[in-house]
């Protein structure tokens, strides 16, 4: 049975892994290869490395922090910020990614989708979604964000979601911004419209903050995959005992 | 040395780390003549099957004729298919055809059901050892490997290695010396290493 997966995302600016709170208040957690080895100890499914200033600060993805990462570890690692072009994500997929990640480039160029998909194959494109609820909390409305959740995009994310399967992605990274770094829980409603909207997998992404959120997301949120940060990287969670909480409560899971 | 096809169906940096973490030499053959010199063939690949129609009949012949010389042959996902007669992605383009039977796409279940099965597989899942085989020595029932595709191969007498996505499916053949993994062993942490050993200790 296909297990679902954990997955941790580095944040990385200026070689060092940070984190912030509702993508703001960003805080040192240490280098992104010693973090990746140690998750990699305790049996993550996959890394995400972000450049997340990178859109904003008009920065690549750096290559010697994927260089760095991808040199010791063989489980699926993806790359994002910064890739605007097919030069980008082809630096990034030199360097030993193994997914780019799109975000504001596939908001402003869908077809940069497409030609990557074309290139190295669908499964190795990723669109990362960051959405906030729109309107009252009451509604189920979600809109799309770009550069770093600064700007609306204007577009619905379930229905932004649907053409970028259509495009060729592989995989949707979704990201709830009213619940990055909260650790009130994944936003679940949000990310099953996403995940019964289409057939690629997805990734669910922000408010991780107690084992039982796990539980929920991979249950009424209907996600494939699993993303956190911060819970890891200041060790209040292992990678290890949140699987094993998973596996006794009936989710197929690696370990 | 071990000859790594690259035919451009994707990118083969990982593969070639994860032979280079094993301490095993790759050398890219440039045309199907180079192929003497191998002391084992890898036919990498992700996507389409029609990508295999850059493996032309001189490709296919030299490999065959390798095989046929004792040297192993290692499929990978793609490549995986490719070792079969064709694959519905692609009827018009042949397989290698060592291996019978024809790959098909996953059925999955309709978007939206509650634990749906959605295609592609993508992610990690349990390996079924179904016999004993040199390629999966050291490997047990319930390893897990990472997956990212939408068509298989039917499990026949040369499958070694059964993997469940809604249906069963060859997740590793072996028949003499040409093996296959439909997963991704550079991408599977230790037990994908330990396969890729396997066949480099076959050589």
């Amino acid at each position: 049975m296909l297990s679902k997966r954990i997955i941790a995302c580095l944040d990385v600016r200026n070689g060092q892994v940070v984190k912030g709170v509702n993508f703001e208040g960003l805080r040192s957690a240490g280098d992104p290869a010693e973090l990746a080895r140690r998750y990699n100890r305790e049996g993550i499914d996959e890394l995400v490395i972000l450049d997340i200033t990178a859109t904003i600060e008009e920065r690549r993805a750096l290559a010697d922090t994927i260089r760095a990462v991808a040199r010791e570890l063989f489980i699926p690692l993806a790359v994002g910020g910064g890739i605007r072009t097919e030069g980008d994500a082809s630096a990034a997929v030199e360097a030993g990614a193994d997914k780019v990640s799109l975000n504001t480039a596939a908001l402003r160029e869908p077809a940069l989708i497409t030609t990557l998909a074309r290139r190295y194959g669908s499964q190795a494109v990723l669109v990362a979604i960051d959405a906030k609820r729109a309107g009252d909390s009451g509604t189920d409305r979600f809109s799309v964000y770009a550069r770093s959740g600064q700007s609306a995009a204007g577009r619905d994310a379930v229905e932004w979601a649907r053409e970028a399967e259509d495009r060729g992605a592989g995989e949707i990274l979704l990201t709830s911004i009213d619940r990055d770094g909260t650790k009130i829980g994944f936003d679940c409603p949000m990310t099953a419209a996403v995940s019964q909207a289409v057939s690629i997998p997805v990734i669910a992404s922000g408010g991780a903050g107690s084992l039982a959120d796990f539980v929920d997301v991979f249950t009424t949120g209907r996600a494939d995959a699993a993303l956190a940060a911060s819970i890891f990287h200041y060790a209040e969670t292992s990678v290890r005992s949140l699987k094993q909480y998973l596996q006794e409560r009936g989710i197929p899971v690696r370990l | 040395m071990i000859a790594l096809i690259d035919y451009k169906a994707g990118n083969l940096t990982s593969v070639r780390k994860a032979f280079a973490a094993i301490g095993a030499e790759l050398y890219d053959p440039a045309s199907p003549g180079d192929l003497e010199r191998a002391t084992a063939i890898v036919v990498p690949g992700v996507g389409h099957f029609g990508a295999t129609a850059a493996l032309d009949r001189g490709w296919a012949a030299a490999i065959r004729a390798r095989v046929a010389q004792g040297r192993p042959l290692l499929g990978i996902c793609l490549g995986l298919q490719w070792l079969f007669a064709g694959s519905e992605e692609a009827p018009d383009c042949p397989g290698l055809g060592l291996l019978a039977g024809t790959c098909y796409r996953l059925k999955g279940s309709a978007q939206g059901a509650r634990d749906a099965i959605k295609i592609p597989h993508v992610g990690w899942n349990n390996l079924a050892i179904a016999h004993d085989a040199p390629i999966v020595a050291g490997v047990a029932t319930g390893s897990q490997v990472y997956f990212t595709h939408s068509f298989v191969a039917p499990v026949t007498g040369d499958t070694v290695a059964v993997t469940e996505h809604g249906e069963p499916f060859a997740a590793i053949v072996q028949r003499e010396r040409v093996a296959g993994v439909q997963f991704h062993p550079e991408k599977s942490g230790e037990v994908g290493l330990q396969i890729l050993r396997n066949f480099a200790h076959a050589t």
